[in-house]
């Protein structure tokens, strides 16, 4: 078989560690979009509004990502919608980061002090500007370090698109060890690649966290 | 184009569907039990062990998280078949699944124990308790009992998770799914299935939880709150 591992296999990883990097771009900026859209909803004064995206909230958060792929893949195509790869595998990961994305921030939203909201209110603000203005400056604060952490997730997720034939990096690493027939390298390999890309993510957002509980701890002690 | 939706083609093979979500059952149950225990001990380990213990628990818990867990189970599935040890497909599946969420359980737990004021240690020292009546009472339950949202959540997160062993060919939900999908030709029709029976199983489990959550904890002390 196929010899050993060498500099154009390397090259190949790299390759598709640069997909793995853009696809999670793509769901991140489209999860993100629709999330906040999604965080937004969750706390509309209209009650239908609130319940239809919670229920979105519910069902994509009791659906395995792999199902949802395989469902914006092979489904649509069953029914005449064909997408690519890339496009069945954005979509698919928009949904998914959407519903996590949405409650991740319509928590930051919350915990920030109800007094604020009256005090805006009090200003004679209108809903968009108490928004705009007073909440999601400082909601933004509080959602940083979480959604940080949930982008190391979301590198991880890719993952799951080599399963609908999207060359990233687990699927280069895959075509690779089928020449050379060997695993134990080969997905060693990927690990490595994976984790220089989310560990020092990781840090950053343990380290925003850490700051954010000193900037609590001096706020309650004063 | 004519859109024609055949559910009950699909539907007929419920025991199909059945057995599958039994063994995603029975995958996702015996790894919250063997992840939890695991995740207990390391979060031990990375608080109260010598500086190995901690330098080991530390980088197990970093490197699962930083991960995916496709990977993950590809290197222990292939990894372990190529230098001759061939177990079966259920034992890896489990095995690579306890591996994962025994990191994951182990930060939420390091967040649970770290949580314990030291006053309320100290009190437990005055009233002349043993280091393990401390531990198990003082430190280990009301640990447990702080996180046990977070640990439920992550349990659920870990059965959805299973549905990655179908790529090992573990007979699970997915894989049954890829199966009718690909003998009948109606994969959105499956899908949608395989879809609402998972959140079917996602709300037993949060339902299990909260049941067993009231079993252990009958004093519904109010949680997260700072005592």
């Amino acid at each position: 078989m196929g010899g050993a591992l060498n500099a154009n296999h390397l090259l190949f990883l790299a390759h598709g560690a640069t997909w793995t990097i853009g696809l999670s771009l793509i769901a991140l900026i489209g999860g993100g979009l629709v999330g906040f859209l999604v965080a937004l909803a969750r706390i509309s004064p209209s009650r239908a509004v609130r319940l239809a995206s919670g229920l979105y909230v519910q069902l994509v958060q009791g659906t395995p990502l792999l199902v949802i792929l395989f469902l914006g893949y092979f489904g649509l195509a069953a029914i005449g919608l064909g997408l690519s790869p890339l496009a069945a595998a954005g979509a698919s990961l928009t949904i998914y980061v959407a519903a996590y994305l949405g409650e991740i921030w319509r928590g930051s939203i919350e915990s920030v002090p109800k007094p604020q909201w009256e005090a805006a209110e009090g200003q004679g603000l209108t809903r968009a500007q108490r928004m705009v203005k007073v909440i999601l400056p400082q909601a933004v604060r509080i959602a940083t370090p979480p959604t940080v952490g949930f982008a190391v997730s979301i590198i991880k997720s890719t993952s799951l698109a080599s399963v609908v034939g999207f060359v990233e990096l687990t699927r280069s690493g895959q075509i690779i060890n089928n020449s050379l027939f060997e695993p134990f390298l080969v997905y060693a390999i990927i690990a490595a690649i994976y984790f220089a890309l989310c560990y020092p993510l990781s840090r950053f957002s343990q380290g925003l966290e850490r700051r954010m509980a000193r900037g609590r701890a001096q706020l309650a002690g004063a | 184009m004519s859109l024609q939706l055949d559910f009950p083609a699909v539907l007929e093979r419920w025991p199909h569907f059945l057995s599958g979500a039994v063994l995603t059952l029975e995958l996702a149950t015996f790894a919250t039990v063997a992840g939890a225990i695991l995740g207990t001990l390391v979060a031990i380990g990375r608080g109260r062990g010598g500086p190995t213990v901690r330098a080991l628990s530390s980088a197990y818990v970093e490197t699962i998280r930083n991960t995916p867990f496709l990977v993950q189970i590809f290197l222990v599935y292939f990894g372990l078949a190529s230098v001759g040890l061939k177990l079966s497909v259920f034992v890896v599946a489990a095995a690579a699944l306890t591996i994962n969420v025994g990191a994951y359980t182990a930060e939420i737990m390091r967040a649970g124990i770290d949580s314990i004021p030291a006053a309320q240690i100290e009190a437990a020292e005055g009233l002349a308790l043993s280091r393990l009546q401390i531990y198990w009472h003082i430190v280990l339950l009301p640990a447990v009992e702080r996180v046990y949202p977070a640990l439920t959540s992550q349990f659920v997160l870990l059965m959805l998770a299973s549905s990655v062993c179908s790529q090992i060919s573990a007979e699970e939900l997915t894989a049954v799914a890829n199966y009718i999908q690909s003998d009948t030709y109606r994969a959105f029709e499956t899908y949608i299935v395989v879809a609402l029976i998972y959140i079917a199983l996602s709300l037993l489990m949060r339902a299990g939880f909260w049941a067993f959550g009231l079993l252990i904890f009958p004093r519904r002390r109010r949680l997260g709150t700072a005592l």
